[in-house]
């Protein structure tokens, strides 16, 4: 079979300092989008475990995958946890949870935790879609703007041309910048052009990495119209896969004139964080 | 007199050649990296066909999103000019001209006197263009020549969520994981696109007679969903994809 450059690393991590046992609130998120779903335990609010994963053709199968896989590290078992929260597009397919809230939501959310209450203008580039959202100093959504009919801005977008390239998807952020000179963005409207034109440029001589600049930038920008029309507010952060592209994340922050806040926490986890932080709070109030 | 028409679009470069009034010699070639030595060679094997030589030439005019690359024209016209212009003098009957490319779809609306009243273009995104059918057909492993005839042969009505062709082939690979018969993926291929450029075409209305027109004209599947669609008769000329440079040749200083 043919190398998968599209195809990115899954992965498990569990905290070394969070005895779950002395825990009184467990909560947990489960995050099934298109192409990626992850599952985050959350012991009194505190990030325990979590589980990132591709999204298989069964939804319900995906969701119980990365839980189990989160769970995996931990002896912990899905019935310690008291509450969990479906999201993502696949959310009304998690079989095991006890309420489902929309992604836009728990991204809001989760970046809250991530990157502190100062975020007020939020993308989350995610595998089929893109969303701009507006969140107040709670993490609440107070307007957003979205873009799932078209892959051009989305992570989807980038895996169709680590396979064009045959570049693996996890140094095309990297990779991007070696080149002499910025090139001329290919199209920002659609992938399908922007790869014939790719092609072209190929053909022409160009070096993969500065057609890769030049579909970089192309990207940025497309998110950066989303972002204009709902308005860009300090502070800026930017969840999903794409936060980890550093190819797209510096031409966009270019674009804007903003510098986007740096977090420690893996950015691809945000909904499914965000999911469990309201499950913490569904938990306890279950329990008065 | 002689008048040449010169069509560049984003996969093919065609020529037409009329000679008193009568079409003489229409060839055509890949548009390819080259474009600028490919219309040139493609121009001068034309005239070599027709026996003509340059100097003999009354005019050359250009269309096409690359027509810019054409030199030695003596006038340049958009592509919605040429379209309207090609099909009206083929069919004076004809009032909606739909010109589906490679990359691009367009719909426009003429009076009586052939003039142009209103038109839409979609050249921002493959879906509705050649390029989403062209991607289809690949997904499906199908040459695209079979595309049309093979969608024939199902008559269900499978709806595609996806707009976006590259979501679309995921879309499609899925379906074939389930086990659809390929003839009903490429009926639903076909609907999909067919809704696409009646939107388009509703977007300006539509006037009777209707005719297609581009490269997508060969694909009968699509017709067959385009006229379920409108609930109407395509009339389809020969040489679907010549009607452009039909027209430019027509049109001149």
């Amino acid at each position: 079979m043919a190398k998968e450059f599209w195809r990115w690393k899954e992965y498990n991590w569990k905290s070394e300092d969070i005895d779950w046992k002395g825990g009184t609130t467990i909560s947990a998120g489960v995050d099934v989008g298109s192409v990626s779903s992850q599952s985050v335990i959350l012991v009194d609010g505190e990030l325990f475990a979590y589980s990132n994963m591709r999204t298989g053709s069964d939804s319900p199968m995906s969701a119980q995958n990365a839980m189990n896989w989160a769970l995996e590290k931990t002896d912990m078992k899905l019935e310690n946890i008291h509450y969990v929260v479906g999201t993502g597009y696949g959310r009304v397919n998690v079989p095991f949870a006890n309420k489902t809230i929309t992604e836009i939501a728990c991204h809001a959310r989760g970046a809250n935790f991530m990157y502190g209450n100062t975020v007020r203008t939020l993308i989350d580039m995610g595998g089929q879609d893109c969303k701009a959202i507006q969140c107040d100093e709670k993490g609440k959504v107070v307007n957003f703007l979205m873009n799932d009919k078209c892959a051009a801005g989305t992570g989807r977008g980038m895996e169709v041309f680590a396979d064009l390239l045959s570049l693996s998807i996890e140094e095309v952020g990297e990779l991007s910048f070696q080149i002499d000179e910025e090139p001329e963005p290919v199209s920002s409207t659609c992938v399908i052009f922007a790869k014939s034109e790719a092609t072209r440029l190929l053909r022409d001589g160009w070096p993969k990495n500065k057609v890769l600049a030049a579909y970089s930038s192309a990207m940025a920008h497309r998110v950066v119209t989303l972002l204009e029309r709902i308005g860009i507010q300090k502070d800026f952060a930017i969840t999903g896969g794409i936060a980890k592209n550093i190819g797209v994340v510096n031409r966009l922050q270019k674009e804007i004139g903003i510098e986007t806040l740096k977090t420690d926490y893996d950015t691809q986890i945000a909904g499914a964080l965000g999911a469990a932080l309201f499950g913490k709070v569904l938990a306890e109030k279950a329990r008065k | 007199m002689i008048q040449v028409g010169i069509d560049v679009g984003a996969k093919f470069i065609k020529v037409v050649l009329i000679k008193d009034g009568k079409v003489v010699v229409k060839d055509q070639t890949a548009s390819g990296f080259e474009g600028k030595e490919n219309v040139k060679t493609l121009y001068d094997q034309v005239l070599q066909q027709a026996g003509i030589s340059p100097d003999e030439v009354d005019s050359i005019t250009s269309t096409g999103s690359g027509r810019k690359v054409v030199d030695f024209a003596t006038k340049s016209i958009t592509d919605v000019t040429a379209a309207a212009k090609g099909a009206t003098s083929l069919y004076p009957e004809v009032h909606t001209v739909i010109d589906v490319g490679a990359e691009e779809g367009r719909s426009i609306r003429c009076n009586q006197d052939g003039k142009i009243v209103d038109f839409a273009i979609n050249e921002k995104c493959a879906a509705g263009a050649g390029a989403f059918t062209e991607a289809m057909a690949r997904a499906l492993e199908i040459p695209l020549e079979k595309f049309g005839e093979l969608s024939l042969n199902s008559t269900k009505e499978i709806p595609m969520n996806a707009q976006c062709a590259v979501f679309a082939e995921s879309e499609v690979v899925s379906l074939l994981h389930a086990k659809t018969p390929k003839e009903d993926i490429a009926k639903a291929i076909n609907d999909a696109v067919a809704s696409r450029i009646t939107s388009m075409v509703r977007k300006v209305g539509f006037v009777k007679e209707i005719a297609l027109i581009g490269g997508v004209a060969y694909n009968i599947g699509f017709i067959k969903s385009l006229e379920a669609d409108l609930k109407d008769k395509i009339i389809v000329p020969e040489g679907p994809e010549y009607v452009c440079a039909y027209g430019a040749a027509l049109i001149t200083n």
